[in-house]
């Protein structure tokens, strides 16, 4: 056996193998886990989002991603794109800078990190003076203005984060300058916000957190005016040109502030709280635009009443007469506004918002009437409703995928046509090879279809079953009956929905076939629905059937939930897969697997209490078999009852150690005897808490035996077209694997098509074989003449494969938990075997087999099997000899979540969740390989010129703080005027900025 | 017991010999040759005629001149039987499905009333001897000192064979460190050691593995960088013929080897019955590869056709059973070595017992049969 684990070092084989398998992390799907810091760019379209793991993530136009992450792993909390750069700064919460740089390296951009800074003040300083609390980048690209706690503003150089200490604008600079009775009411305190002046790069605006806003002038270090609020400021916003500027603050208001020469001290404008009278909550941020019909879009975060919508995360638009409160189902952690590059506008004539709120990305189109939400290509809510399940089906024939992408676009009317405003760099990886489904089960009864052909997944269609049942909710609840005289004029948008109307509509297994579009999907409370595509509406009524898995068995009682209640009657379905007929297990145990063969139009499925078939062409049950073995009383508990009995014994024991604390305490003062009886209470209490603490983990080892629990558990089925009974003939047959080690196989009798309405299929049990070490099955294959794994249904009808060799011997692989067994066919004998677990102290966690092309030929491939193991390593192991090829360490084995998520394809790639919310990809193969490849090119020009031309009148670029993304855009369109100038000065430039970067 | 009959046995002298079966509540006597005793399955044969049983599997014993009741079961303890029978050889049979082994036994004699009762009615365990002798064909190595020669002294490789029985493995693992001379001198690194044996299980009735051994190998494989729950799986994967080699806690019990040349197997079993020896041998090379390979392929298709007996001997207990209950003609669980060499000859690295049915149900219902 041992022979099989050294492979004797064939260096034929061996490159070969360099040929076939290579192991690549390829790119994150879905939607960052715990965002923290949004970031965008309008020079360079680019978004940044931070994690609170340290990650950055960077994106463009669709295909276009960049990922960096922070070595100390600490939340990011602020991005800043330096102006007119392919370069950013991150604030971490640990207080330090970080330069981050996109170049090209070998006809690829690339993120990097290029320094890292930490502000030190002076010695004997409190860190506090020099906590960062806000960040300009100048749009002279030389510096970074970088406000702290203690009201200080320290200048850093760029790219040395060499810092300036003659050019730190102290608060006590600042304050005298400022009225002497303002100042005893208030300090500066932190800095809240910095602005630079739209129009002249050397004017600062300066907020501090007590209310007080100042100009500063860079050149002459003095303030040329005072804002002398009175509330507490929360943020600072310039109007395009520079006449006013817009505070907002901590009690729900705002105020618009002139900039005038001739008045040094000016009162607001205007002072509104737009959700008052009542107290409200702060507005966080907020935006000014204009437009040139003269109505400005108002657009701030926050402000809601907050007694009656304190705990709302709303973003309001505010356009003459409309407004609207985004209401967003979880916190908002920034938000930016795209308007108008061109450089010669007057107006910002906003075009989009993008929110990152916690759990998605929400783009609202503020051009179209209703400002719809605009359908985001990338950065998918995987876990809208939490994922239950995953399966994906590779290369799916072009009729199939037209007609569910039209399915699918017949369910998005409601979003905006606007193509995705966030476009930047240039996608130049290779179109994707073929076209893949990743089809995902949700808690809530849905199951999402997303194209995961590529970098970008994107979802295609969402079925729901939910119709099928009667649930508690009542569907109508889910429309917004929102009246216009409502107010505050709230709208909920966003997907993310994470609570389940009811835990047993959870999906838990799929099964697509890709030839005929049947679907398969089973759940929670072991209902099984086989489905049928259709791309009209339809008005039908499921058929209902029952599969009591427990027939001959007496005395059980099942303790779990109950069943589904179904709908009566028809039921309408929208264009789409839509139900024709439900299997509903007895007892309603959650479906553990699942097996559809739309050839002979069957479907089998498996519980923890046995497996049964069912014709789905004539709607018939055919058989079931229990598989519960008469000792197994936990299968019958119902779900959850090891878990619930855990939680009651920790429950119980911490009440007692409680108890016995509060009894002790009641007893205090109670004379001596009892503090005595305290004394050894706690003298007690602490013993036991040290017996706990200093226990040893210890493995009890045993072998396993027939009465361990949930051996009935059904895990894998297999439908096979083999030689069951004898070498002469072969017929279908249906093969099932339990968590004891056992493995059935049933005979089938199929009527031919002709007759296949007349004839009841038949099954009978042809075989048994009961593994001797009793590790769970967990996966079966039946192998051709020539060792080829049999095709799936319908792929040679659709000459999509090669007819299986009916010639040679075929052989049964029998994968467990511990061991790989290859046996013959069909006297069942042992041939082969690898025992991984014996060998290795890894178990089987997934197992596919998969088709590894060579990179170097075209003409060869092999099919090999892929296993996941509880180590979270991936093995391949060769096809039919189970010769270990190659080990990759994939998953942290503390990740069990992720390793449970874990899902291969056809072809050598896989996904598994890094996070609830994000897949991240995976290749083994050296020829299918999907990963982000794409360029960021310097916007055309840059016109430094202007900058230093006319200093105070035209402003290169501005990127302030959190959020004056405005003003770069125009600063973009700028720069696009000047472009067309050519002005070669500049080119040379940018071409030294590429080439000192390097 | 039969004065009249002793004494014209004796007056016959040695050629031939009385011989006084008991099957039940029925005797049978009749003669043989004492010098030509003949081989035991002639022997098993006759006996089954003349009590007309010839499809019932039983237990043959004697009684020798202490008055032990002792097995016959093989050439050698039947010749033995034979030769020291003087005068009369007194025979008891039992059917096997109720044969009382604690009947078999020293001190028999002095508990003859007991052994009387105890052969007629086999239930009553009330008293049982001191000491048990099995059938031969039911000794089986429990656990072994192993490659005693190649380790070094202060290592014991212990070898664990798990049966078909209630018996547990029973002991425990854990984390742990150990020092280690290296190099650079002294270093603690982690180790895996036995945290507790469970009373009355495997471990600790051998006496081989105590509490804080620290673990180096299973079934050959250094456990050194492997976690707490790979060495646990890798335990109980192997859990049918665990082999661990560990570095005693208590180095004082360790054997001082000096010119001793062989010592491959610790089998205290061997030397009281040589007799058995190949056979154990053979169960033992087998049980070496196969002991958990016998997977249990049932088949409902076709006609009963021969099926290989391939029931490893090393399982002979749990096989017994299932060998009963499907095959009528391997009653002494030992396998033909010409059907062995057939398995090995095939390649197959395993064997299977093929059980053929045409009626699946009773099987699917039997779980003596799904839980061997």
């Amino acid at each position: 056996m041992r022979r099989f684990l050294r492979p004797g070092h064939d260096p034929v084989r061996e490159r070969l193998k360099r040929d076939l398998f290579q192991f690549n992390k390829t790119v994150e799907h879905g939607f960052p886990h715990q965002p923290s810091a949004l970031g965008y760019s309008p020079f360079l379209r680019l978004m940044a989002i931070g994690t609170r793991s340290g990650a950055i993530k960077l994106y463009g136009a669709p295909g276009v991603e960049f990922m960096g992450l922070h070595e100390e792993n600490n939340t990011v909390m602020q991005i800043h794109f330096i102006p007119d750069r392919c370069q950013l700064v991150t604030l971490l919460d640990d207080n330090s800078l970080h330069l981050w740089s996109l170049k090209q390296h070998s006809g690829a951009s690339e993120l990097r990190e290029e320094h890292r800074f930490t502000l030190k003040g002076p010695p004997g300083s409190p860190p506090s003076a020099t906590q960062i609390t806000a960040v300009l980048p100048h749009s002279s690209r030389e510096v970074l203005y970088l406000g702290t706690e203690s009201g200080n503003i320290f200048v850093v150089e760029l790219p040395s984060f060499k810092a300036l200490e003659d050019r730190t604008i102290t608060s006590e600079a600042v304050l005298q300058w400022v009225p002497e009775d303002y100042c005893n009411r208030r300090s500066c305190e932190l800095v809240e916000a910095l602005r630079e002046h739209p129009k002249n790069p050397v004017q600062i605006l300066i907020g501090y957190s007590r209310g007080l806003i100042v100009l500063w002038d860079l050149q002459n270090s003095k303030v040329t005016h005072q804002f002398l609020g009175v509330q507490q400021l929360e943020n600072l916003y310039w109007q395009r040109d520079g006449s006013k500027f817009i505070s907002c603050h901590y009690d729900g208001s705002y105020t618009l502030w002139p900039v005038t020469s001739d008045n040094r001290q000016p009162e607001p404008l205007e002072n509104l709280v737009p959700y008052g009278p009542f107290p409200c909550k702060a507005i966080s941020k907020i935006y000014w635009q204009t437009t040139k019909n003269g109505l400005p879009y108002i657009i701030f975060q926050g402000g809601m009443p907050r007694a009656s919508y304190g705990d709302r995360h709303s973003i309001s638009v505010v356009h003459g007469s409309q407004q609207t409160a985004f209401d967003f189902t979880s916190r908002v952690i920034d938000f930016f506004i795209i308007f108008s590059s061109e450089p010669a506008a007057e107006f910002d004539d906003p075009s989009a918002m993008v929110v990152l709120a916690e759990e998605e990305l929400v783009v609202i189109d503020l051009k179209t009437a209703g400002w719809p939400a605009v359908h985001p290509p990338y950065l998918a809510s995987l876990h809208c409703s939490a994922i239950t399940c995953s399966h994906h089906v590779s290369n799916i024939p072009l009729k199939l995928w037209e007609r569910i992408i039209g399915a699918g676009s017949k369910q998005n009317i409601n979003y905006s046509s606007m193509p995705w405003p966030i476009d930047g760099g240039t996608n130049i990886a290779p179109d994707p090879p073929q076209r893949d489904l990743l089809l995902t089960g949700h808690e809530d009864g849905t199951v999402r279809f997303w194209d995961a052909s590529g970098v970008c997944l994107h979802l295609l269609y969402k079925l729901s079953t939910v119709r099928v049942f009667l649930t508690d909710a009542d569907p109508n609840d889910n429309m917004n009956t929102q009246g216009e005289d409502e107010w505050p004029p709230l709208r909920k948008v966003g997907t993310f929905d994470p609570y389940s109307d009811d835990p047993r509509l959870g999906i838990q297994k799929i099964y697509l076939c890709k030839y005929s579009g049947y679907l398969a999907v089973a759940g929670t409370a072991g209902q099984i629905l086989v489905m049928e595509l259709n791309d009209e509406d339809a008005e039908h009524v499921v058929d209902h059937a029952e599969a009591d898995l427990l027939q001959d068995q007496e005395g059980y009682r099942w303790k779990g939930h109950e069943k589904l209640k179904t709908r009566d009657g028809p039921v309408r379905f929208e264009a789409g897969f839509q139900p024709f007929v439900l299997v509903q297990c007895q007892p309603p145990a959650v479906v553990t697997s699942l097996a559809l063969h739309s050839e002979w139009k069957l479907v089998a499925f498996g519980t923890s209490h046995g497996f049964g078939l069912f014709d789905h062409q004539q709607k018939r049950l055919v058989f079931v078999k229990c598989t519960l073995h008469p000792s197994d009383q936990l299968a019958l508990e119902g779900p959850l009852s090891r878990v619930k009995s855990l939680k009651k014994s920790l429950r119980q024991s911490f009440r007692r150690i409680r108890r016995s604390r509060v009894s002790s305490r009641k007893r205090r003062g109670g004379g001596g005897h009892a503090s005595e009886v305290q004394e050894a209470n706690a003298k007690f209490d602490q013993d036991t808490l040290q017996e706990m603490e200093l226990a040893p983990v210890q493995r009890k080892i045993e072998a396993r035996s027939a009465e361990d629990s949930f051996t009935g558990f059904v895990r894998t089925l297999y439908f096979a077209d083999t030689f069951l009974r004898d070498s002469s003939r072969h017929c279908p047959s249906l093969w099932a694997g339990t968590n004891g080690g056992t493995v059935y196989a049933f005979c089938l009798r199929v009527p031919p098509a002709e007759r296949r309405m007349d004839e009841p299929v038949r099954a009978e049990q042809a075989k048994e074989i009961q593994l001797m070490h009793r590790a769970p099955v967990v996966g079966i294959l039946v192998l051709d003449g020539r060792s080829t794994p049999l095709p799936e249904p319908l792929e040679v009808a659709h000459d999509l494969s090669k007819s299986p060799d009916m010639q040679g011997s075929h052989q049964l692989l029998v994968v467990s938990e511990e061991q790989f067994k290859v046996f013959t066919l069909p006297k069942v004998s042992s041939k082969l075997k690898l025992k991984l677990t014996a060998l290795e102290g890894c178990r089987v966690r997934k197992v596919t087999v998969a088709n590894f092309g060579s990179c170097r030929t075209d003409d060869y491939s092999e099919n090999d099997l892929a296993v996941l193991t509880n180590l979270g390593d991936i093995q391949i192991i060769s096809l039919p000899f189970l010769k270990l090829q190659i080990r990759y360490p994939c998953i942290r084995k503390e990740d069990v979540s992720g390793i449970a998520s874990c899902v291969f394809t056809k072809y050598g790639q896989g996904f598994y969740l890094i996070s609830p919310s994000e897949f991240e990809r995976f290749s083994l193969s050296t020829k299918w390989l999907v990963e982000p490849r794409c360029i960021v090119d310097m916007p055309e020009v840059t016109s430094n010129n202007h900058v230093y031309n006319k200093p105070g009148m035209e402003n290169a670029a501005r990127k302030s703080s959190s959020s004056d993304y405005g003003e770069d855009e125009r600063k973009s369109g700028q720069l696009m005027e000047h472009a067309l100038l050519n002005d070669e000065k500049v080119l040379k430039e940018i071409q030294s900025t590429l080439e000192g970067g390097r | 017991m039969n004065r009249p009959h002793r004494g014209a046995a004796g007056s016959r002298g040695l050629g031939t010999m009385e011989v006084k079966s008991k099957f039940g509540a029925e005797f049978r006597r009749f003669s043989l040759e004492r010098s030509k005793p003949g081989k035991f399955e002639e022997f098993y044969g006759l006996l089954q005629h003349v009590h007309k049983i010839p499809n019932v599997d039983v237990l043959v014993g004697y009684t020798d001149i202490h008055g032990d009741l002792l097995p016959i079961n093989n050439d050698d303890n039947y010749h033995k039987a034979v030769s020291t029978a003087n005068p009369l050889l007194r025979i008891f049979i039992q059917r096997k499905e109720d044969a009382d082994y604690s009947a078999f036994g020293t001190d028999t004699i002095t508990r003859k009333k007991n052994v009387l009762s105890n052969v007629l009615r086999p239930d009553n365990h009330k008293k049982k001897p001191h000491i048990v002798i099995s059938m031969p064909q039911d000794f089986r190595p429990v656990s072994s000192i192993i490659d005693v020669d190649i380790l070094p002294e202060t290592h014991r490789r212990v070898r664990l064979y798990k049966y078909g029985t209630d018996k547990p493995l029973g002991f425990y693992i854990r984390d742990g460190s150990s020092v280690r001379v290296t190099p650079h001198g002294l270093e603690k690194v982690p180790g895996i050691f036995i945290s507790r044996l469970v009373p009355g299980g495997l471990a600790q009735s051998t006496g081989l593995l105590a509490v804080n051994d620290e673990v180096l190998e299973v079934n050959g494989i250094e456990v050194s960088g492997k976690s707490l729950d790979q060495v646990t799986d890798m335990m109980i994967a192997n859990s049918r013929n665990l082999i661990i080699t560990v570095r005693p806690a208590n180095q004082r019990n360790n054997v001082v080897r000096n010119s001793r040349t062989s010592g491959s197997s610790g089998q205290s079993t061997e030397s009281s019955l040589p007799s058995s020896t190949p056979n154990i041998l053979a169960n033992f090379l087998q049980g070496e590869e196969e002991s958990d390979e016998e997977d249990i392929i049932i088949e409902d298709s076709g006609e009963p056709q021969q099926i290989p007996k391939a029931a490893p001997a090393s399982e002979s207990l749990e096989s017994l059973t299932q060998i009963e209950l499907l095959h009528e003609s391997t009653q002494n669980g030992f396998l033909p070595s010409r059907e062995m060499n057939l398995n090995h000859s095939a390649g197959s690295i395993s064997m299977e017992c093929e059980v053929q049915d045409a009626d699946h149900k009773p099987l699917e219902e039997d779980g003596t049969i799904i839980t061997l």
